[in-house]
């Protein structure tokens, strides 16, 4: 059942990517990446981190993927043309991607522990594990970040007030 | 409990849950027309029915049997998707609602609450992230608006649902935050959990609600937001007829105008569940003196919990009825530079006082 599920959101995953990519208009592009958000999502939910995967939820899907509709609706950006392609992309561009792919999965192969992989279901992720492991474990990851999130909010403020003053 | 009860007696929660859901909403319409018009001292609907009891149905068939129509400029696919979009996720958040306590009925005991169950030890439990689930959920509903508006392919209908999404997004970071104090006193983001943390009482009659424990402050920040949320007056600049004809659903006609009509009020019930879950205590009240026979003791939950919604419901026909509508930067100023500074001192001072005991 687990496994049938991980394969489906996997899939729906997968696919949200690939149709983000091929679709010309924004806004479609933009609801394939809410799809492909939302199963990311379900597929952390299969994993057992549960409070992960409803942050995912709240913060990208309901947050900053409303941020990118709402740019589209206010620029009201037509459909993408479609070039007619260069050569070397025509040549080079399959290979390319197999070999990234092949290169990618060694990579993490190479890099994800053999002996004892996480079965599907095996993280146990509540809301108060995450918060002692943020301020115990990682406190200066997590600190360094908010310091970051200040920077960007006081950024935001400057360029805001910007247009005001001119 | 096998697999197969749990299955039988999921469906039916949903079922029931779904169709009590629905009937509540017609009703508040009927309400909402009633209260307006005895305060604007009009009878409101009274030719369907006695007291125009029937005029829900009424409205229904004619939603039902009028035109679809669907305008040759709009982008199809998207203008189909979004009244879909607003009334799903306006239906799922009451999932996860705890409506009541355990009962037991033909021998299986399991609370009133779709995503409830009962544990091996006879314990209620359910998903222990409900409400970030509910709050993830009603994020997901600004999609509807924005999608509608924007697929409408028209300038009342693009100003409507841009103005709604920005308000809604603005007002969500408030209601989030109020909150805050809640869960840091509860310490659960269950909602029954939370529900169960504030049964008992003071003096055996006032009830430890975290609004008496308080957290008033949020309460009303909860309340201002939730109005916002959903576009009620004195929020409802997304349909604000003097300026945008209807706002975001200007082009919907028929059941998909029904949708969105049906989905602002299932939202509202929502919140009005939420609200009473977070601070009025859900479903639990003031204990009844002993002589009061068992039979109706058993229903006093239902009637509590259903009491508060009607509250809170009549608190929104109230001030539909009593308040003009904000100026647009001045809701949005309201948003930012009064209520979320104000949710952040409370959640600041009651992380306080909660140090301060541990």
């Amino acid at each position: 059942m687990h496994l049938f599920l991980f394969l489906l959101f996997a899939a729906f995953c997968a696919g949200g990517a690939v149709n983000l990519l091929i679709q010309r208009k924004t806004i479609n592009s933009a609801l394939s990446l809410i799809v492909v958000m939302g199963s990311l999502a379900l597929i952390y939910l299969l994993l057992g981190a549960e409070f992960v995967a409803v942050v995912q939820v709240i913060i990208y899907a309901g947050a900053i993927m409303v941020l990118f509709i709402f740019v589209i609706m206010l620029l009201n950006a037509g459909d993408e043309k479609q070039s007619k392609g260069s050569n070397v992309a025509k040549i080079f561009g399959i290979p390319g991607l197999f070999a990234g792919g092949i290169i990618g999965v060694w990579v993490l192969l190479q890099h994800s522990p053999q002996d004892h992989p996480i079965p599907i279901g095996a993280l146990y992720g509540p809301a108060d594990k995450v918060g002692m492991m943020l301020f115990t474990k990682y406190l200066l990851a997590f600190e360094v970040t908010s310091i970051l999130v200040l920077i960007a909010i006081m950024g935001a403020v400057v360029l805001a007030r910007r247009s005001h003053t001119s | 409990m096998s697999a197969l009860t749990f299955l039988i007696v999921a469906v039916i929660k949903i079922a029931v849950t779904l169709g009590v859901l629905l009937t509540v909403v017609a009703y508040t319409v009927w309400l909402e027309r009633k209260v307006v018009g005895h305060m604007q001292n009009r009878w409101g609907p009274s030719r369907v029915g006695p007291f125009g009891l029937l005029q829900p149905l009424a409205d229904g068939i004619k939603f039902l049997l009028k035109e679809d129509l669907t305008p040759p400029y709009v982008e199809k696919n998207i203008y189909l998707l979004a009244p879909g979009l607003a009334l799903i996720m306006a239906l799922t958040s009451i999932a996860l609602v705890p409506i009541g306590p355990v009962i037991h009925l033909f021998g299986i005991s399991t609370p009133v609450q779709i995503t409830g169950v009962v544990g091996p030890s006879g314990q209620p439990s359910d998903i222990n992230v409900g409400i970030l689930i509910v709050l993830g959920i009603t994020s997901l509903g600004v999609y509807g608006i924005a999608l509608a508006g924007w697929s409408s392919n028209s300038k009342y209908s693009l100003l409507g649902s841009l103005r709604a999404s920005a308000q809604m997004v603005s007002y969500e970071v408030s209601l989030g935050l109020s909150l805050v104090g809640v869960l840091l006193m509860s310490s659960t983001l269950s909602l029954s959990g939370i529900v169960h943390a504030q049964l008992g009482t003071w003096f055996g009659f006032i009830p430890q609600w975290y609004l008496f424990k308080g957290q008033f402050v949020a309460f009303f920040i909860y309340m201002m937001a939730a109005f916002a949320e959903t576009n009620r007056i004195p929020f409802d600049l997304p349909e604000a007829e003097t300026e945008l004809v209807a706002g975001y659903h200007t082009e919907y006609s028929a059941m998909k105008f029904a949708m969105f009509f049906m989905a602002e009020y299932a939202n509202m019930v929502t919140v009005a569940c939420i609200a009473s879950v977070m601070f009025l205590g859900g479903w639990s009240g003031p204990p009844l003196p002993s002589f009061v026979p068992a039979a109706v003791q058993a229903f006093m939950p239902l009637v509590w919990f259903s009491s508060k919604i009607f509250f809170f419901l009549f608190l929104y026909i109230w001030i539909r009825g009593t308040l003009p509508r904000f100026r647009y930067d001045q809701l949005m100023a309201f948003g930012w530079k009064f209520l979320f500074p104000l949710a952040l001192a409370n959640v600041i001072i009651t992380a306080f006082f909660v140090a301060m005991r541990a």
